[in-house]
């Protein structure tokens, strides 16, 4: 395989590399999916406007997400995520509001809070050995009661404009939620490609015993992995609540769902060991493109959800005969 | 001459990178012991596997009892009456003997209810026609692996298969356990039924086989009488040279204690061990399966926890105790099972050789993809390991050279002390002997070997000093004159007669 990729060289290198792509194939999902919505919807889908708008909305989910990615990288799971995004967003509002932190502060405030559940996570994962599953089933529900009791259940308003810039403001015309998604997707696509520990992530989902006998501390990058997953979900819950201008207990209800979907349709393996950082982009681009049709297309609320399950299912269906016809039309060559 | 059983003809088949079967013929009579013989990614369990419908053949023709076969699933090659045993025995843990002999067809009362007495009743039958003295509502888990074996081919019967293959059904049993095993497979081909032996034991093969098939690099090398050919002839069909010494043991100079344990204690399965090993020393591991040296070796490289003990190496003792700390202070261990333990099977050859060194791969604080490409590869040069590539997957890779991956990780983190757990186990002779000579190469180093292994002919021939294990504990340390395989099995025997 290496010798045919150097005897092919230049451009056509690049562009095989591309087409070999584990996440060509969702990339294709989401072009059509576009081209058919240019065609349905017309300029309404392609203003710039409207393209501007679904990258916002998605850049949200799609930080969640790379949270997620990691986590599920390792063969674990985090359910805590949603909980997690409201009460770090609480968290920096009352920081704000209540305790008089100043803006830069209150966020790291928020995003050590989400840090906090992540060591929980970790900590019950590897030192009480609780699956990850019934772990951060019990943290999602903590940290969804801690926001409903320190807050009484009551919104918090009344935010600076220099607060609401996180999720609201734009630089050079980019809105910034969207500037956020790309530098943490920059980070984390290097931090797994080019540091140890990123390689350890995939070690420990591709064989944890192995990877255990080989030097990786399994237990440390369990950790580091859950707490980097909650900061991830804080960011995306802080900059929500600075984007409503108003922090509240209920955000982020379900969103943990969106995030593993995101990681599943972008082509990464449940069990571990296989995926990486665009993929997740794309599947929470997929659903963003997709909800966003559907109001274009006057699609009722009620039956966006189920629309968006059954692509859910035809697009993993599809990213996987591809996959199969692949290794298949390999064995045979 | 009696008709044949099963006949392939002309098999081809290739995978990724490799032409895995170039025109194989076999032809199997009814009731003989037939062994199949050849180096590891010869062959053998391609073409079995496309016998048993797990992989479907790219040209070729089967013909079973006179009649073609087209075998497309695995139910197919069970119906029509060939079952395969394999290394790894694929039964439900959690379920009981009579219900893992009727998976998939269970016994019913009606069309929603299983027929518990009947399952019982029959799975007892079956049990007996064995010779397995169990009771049939045991646990599968709770069994040995040589019974689960056991129970396996009474599934096979159950079936009614007239052509059962075993693939390697000695490799973790003890020497009675392979006795009973024969003595079946006596039975067996009595009833009429024939067996394919592979095994890359060739004692094993001259005492059960009628006939023996060498498959090479895919091709078939030819079918013998047993009765006719020598030890010495098959092993130069396998490999298509006569190996010289079949154990290339170096004399090497020892040079300081490389590391000591003393009074290591870590769970039931070691007790009190103590033992040391010199640099350039190779030091043998014997005992019977099970007798606690895998757990020893996994305590020490810290895997598993200690209770008590200690473990110094080149004059440091080991404080905190994790396999980062051992390989930190240069040991390095390849696991016995190299697929569970060994490597990270979807990852490539070049991710699986640089695991345990990362750090060398850095460059200004980032991997370097480059840096890896040349340790991995400089590493399947020196190793002579096959693949098409370093970006192969180590689960393509055959099972010699796959461990020669395991090594190579050791090998770049410039290990002095490397323990080896059953090294050679289900690997050809070939890479075999070239996992042997790669031992002596490191003891002129100056690196410290500890082998544990099972086969006593390895252990004899490739080691300086042998601690003999048994029930968790050392019963005895021989030196290389000293130790014969009756002195090994003394040790162990007079333990079991002190035990009971």
């Amino acid at each position: 395989m290496t010798e045919k990729k150097a005897a092919v060289g230049g451009a056509k290198n690049w562009l095989l590399r591309i087409r070999q792509a584990s996440t060509f194939n969702i990339f294709l999902i989401l072009l059509g999916m576009c081209v058919i919505l240019a065609l349905l919807a017309g300029g309404k889908f392609l203003s710039v406007s409207n393209i501007t708008s679904v990258v916002r909305q998605f850049s949200f989910y799609a930080i969640m997400s790379i949270g997620m990615v990691l986590v599920i990288l390792t063969g674990g799971i985090d359910l805590s995520v949603g909980s997690v995004f409201a009460f770090s967003g609480i968290i920096t509002c009352m920081g704000i509001m209540r305790w008089g932190v100043p803006v830069f502060p209150a966020v790291l405030l928020g995003i050590l809070a989400g840090a906090a559940f992540g060591l929980l996570n970790g900590l019950c994962i590897t030192k009480l050995q609780l699956p990850p599953f019934i772990a951060t089933l019990g943290t999602m529900s903590i940290a969804r009661g801690v926001s409903y009791g320190i807050t009484g259940g009551y919104p918090i308003g009344g935010l600076p404009d220099s607060f609401k810039f996180i999720g609201l403001g734009s630089i050079l015309d980019v809105p910034t939620p969207i500037i956020w998604m790309v530098v943490l997707a920059l980070l984390f696509s290097v931090f797994l490609r080019r540091t140890i520990r990123g390689r350890w992530v995939y070690a420990i989902g591709g064989n944890e015993e192995a990877a255990r006998i080989s030097g990786v501390k399994v237990n440390q990058t369990k950790i580091i992995v859950y707490v980097l997953c909650g900061m991830m979900a804080a960011i995306a819950g802080i900059a929500t609540a600075a984007r409503l201008g108003v922090g509240q207990s209920t955000a982020g209800v379900g969103y943990e769902m969106d995030a593993i979907a995101g990681v599943i349709i972008g082509g990464a393996s449940v069990s571990g060991g296989y995926g990486n950082i665009i993929g997740p982009i794309l599947g929470a681009a997929i659903m963003g493109v997709l909800r966003n049709g559907l109001v274009l297309l006057n699609v009722s609320a009620y039956w966006q959800q189920a629309v968006i399950g059954v692509v859910i299912i035809v697009a993993v269906s599809f990213d996987k005969l591809q996959h199969d016809r692949r290794s298949s039309l390999r064995k045979t060559r | 001459m009696e008709a044949n059983l099963l006949e392939m003809r002309d098999i081809r088949k290739s995978f990724p990178g490799v032409q895995a079967l170039r025109g194989v013929n076999l032809a199997i009579r009814a009731g003989e012991v037939h062994a199949l013989i050849g180096e590891n990614g010869a062959g053998k369990s391609t073409l079995m596997k496309i016998l048993s419908g797990v992989h479907r053949m790219d040209a070729g023709e089967i013909w079973f009892d006179g009649a073609q076969a087209d075998v497309g699933s695995t139910m197919e090659a069970t119906r029509m009456g060939v079952s395969v045993i394999y290394q790894e025995l694929n039964q439900l843990p959690n379920l009981s003997v009579a219900e893992n002999l009727f998976t998939g067809r269970e016994k019913r009362r009606s069309r929603f209810f299983l027929d518990q007495r009947e399952t019982l009743a029959q799975a007892a039958r079956y049990l007996e026609d064995v010779g397995l003295d169990v009771d049939p509502r045991t646990l599968c888990k709770d069994l040995s692996i040589a019974q689960r074996q056991m129970v396996e081919i009474a599934k096979a019967l159950s079936v009614n298969a007239r052509l059962i293959v075993m693939d390697e059904p000695t490799s973790s049993l003890t020497d009675r356990e392979i006795d009973l095993l024969f003595g079946l497979v006596r039975r067996l081909k009595a009833q009429g039924v024939a067996v394919v032996f592979i095994s890359h034991k060739l004692e094993e093969i001259f005492e059960i086989s009628d006939r023996i098939t060498v498959l090479r690099d895919g091709e078939c090398v030819g079918t013998v009488d047993t009765a006719d050919c020598t030890e010495d002839q098959l092993i130069q069909m396998m490999v298509g040279r006569s190996l010289t010494a079949l154990y290339p043991k170096r004399e090497v100079p020892l040079g300081e204690v490389a590391l000591r344990v003393e009074g290591l204690n870590a769970g039931p399965s070691v007790k009190d061990v103590s033992f040391y090993v010199r640099e350039g020393e190779i030091l043998g591991f014997a005992g019977l399966v099970g007798a606690g040296r895998s757990e020893t070796m996994r305590a020490v490289f810290g895997v598993d926890p200690m209770e008590s003990g200690a473990i110094t190496v080149l004059g440091k003792t080991l404080s905190h105790h994790s396999p980062s700390e051992a390989i930190a202070s240069g040991i390095g261990l390849v696991p016995e099972d190299r697929k569970l333990q060994g490597l990270i099977l979807g990852m490539t050859v070049r991710e699986n050789t640089t695991l345990a060194s990362m750090g060398e791969t850095l460059v200004r604080g980032f991997v370097s993809r480059r840096k890896e490409e040349e340790i991995s590869a400089g590493y399947v040069r020196r190793l002579d390991i096959r693949t098409p590539g370093v970006e192969q997957k180590a689960v393509n890779l055959s099972g010699g050279n796959q461990q020669k991956v395991v090594i190579a990780k050791w090998l770049a983190t410039g290990s002095r002390i490397l323990i080896l757990d059953s090294p050679t186990r289900g690997i050809d002779v070939g890479a075999k002997k070239e996992i042997h000579e790669l031992m002596g190469e490191l003891t002129a180093q100056g690196v410290a070997v500890i082998m544990v292994s099972s086969e006593l002919p390895e252990i004899l021939g490739m080691c300086d000093r042998v601690m003999v294990m048994h029930e968790g504990r050392v019963r005895g340390e021989l030196s290389r004159d000293e130790a014969t395989q009756e002195r090994i099995m003394e040790l162990i025997l007079t333990t079991k007669n002190q035990a009971s």
